[in-house]
């Protein structure tokens, strides 16, 4: 793949995850809306995510359109004002994401799924 | 050589939406994997998330939340500023959508605000 055409991937995918990010973020900010009220509790939050089908299958989604998202942003950042190779940039992007992905599949197992 | 960008570049409503845009995201992709680690700790029953839950239940930390909440929103309503640009066809300087965008974080700070506090 030529430079200019994986730019135009990285651009592709960037617009794809953000159309499914918009939607997840609406969702995501009403249910923050809604719990916060009265203040949080994990008793609260469990008995709502805990075996249900419909959080997992969300935040699964949402997990995933992060960890596409995330990295592109914030390896442009990472060149542009850091003064990071763009090779350079990508890998602490991509180490960030793994990182940050990992805990992400701990919390929706944690919250979910055990 | 390196070029810098002329002043007036600067002084445009596009350009501060994009520098929003840029800080917003940074800041959220920052704030994520402690978010997720806070979660994780769901996994080692509901008693460690209560007691982390209660370590943050605090002003300071409730400014915080309120900052992400408004720093999502405007993240969210301005990437659904360039994604009109991007693809849908209209023309012009669409500084409007830009309004639209602030208008949408000014919003999700009242509604998380009240929430928080009624």
């Amino acid at each position: 793949m030529t430079p200019a055409a994986r730019e135009a991937r990285l651009w592709y995918w960037q617009r794809v995850s953000a159309m499914v990010l918009a939607l997840c973020v609406l969702v995501h900010i009403a249910t923050i809306v809604y719990a916060v009220r009265g203040g949080l509790s994990a008793a609260e939050i469990l008995s709502r995510t805990r075996g249900s089908i419909a959080f997992g299958a969300f935040y699964i989604v949402f997990l995933v359109a992060c960890a596409v998202h995330v990295p592109i942003g914030l390896a442009a950042i990472l060149e542009e004002w850091l003064g990071l190779s763009r090779r350079g940039a990508r890998i602490a992007a991509a180490a960030f994401v793994a990182l940050t992905f990992g805990f992400g599949v701990a919390a929706i197992e944690g919250v979910v799924f055990s | 050589m390196r070029r810098f960008n002329d002043a007036r570049a600067r002084n445009h409503a596009s350009y501060w939406a994009f520098v929003v845009h840029r800080i917003s995201g940074l800041l959220l992709a920052l704030f994520l994997p402690i978010h997720l680690w806070a979660l994780a700790r769901a996994l080692n029953g509901e008693i460690a998330l209560d007691g982390f839950l209660r370590a943050v239940d605090r002003p300071l930390f409730k400014l915080a939340e309120w900052g992400l909440v408004v720093l999502l929103a405007l993240h969210a309503a301005g990437g659904v500023r360039l994604l009109l640009i991007e693809f849908a066809s209209w023309s012009g300087l669409r500084k409007d959508l830009i309004a639209a965008a602030a208008g949408v974080g000014v919003v999700a700070g009242l509604a998380f605000a009240l929430a928080l506090f009624y």
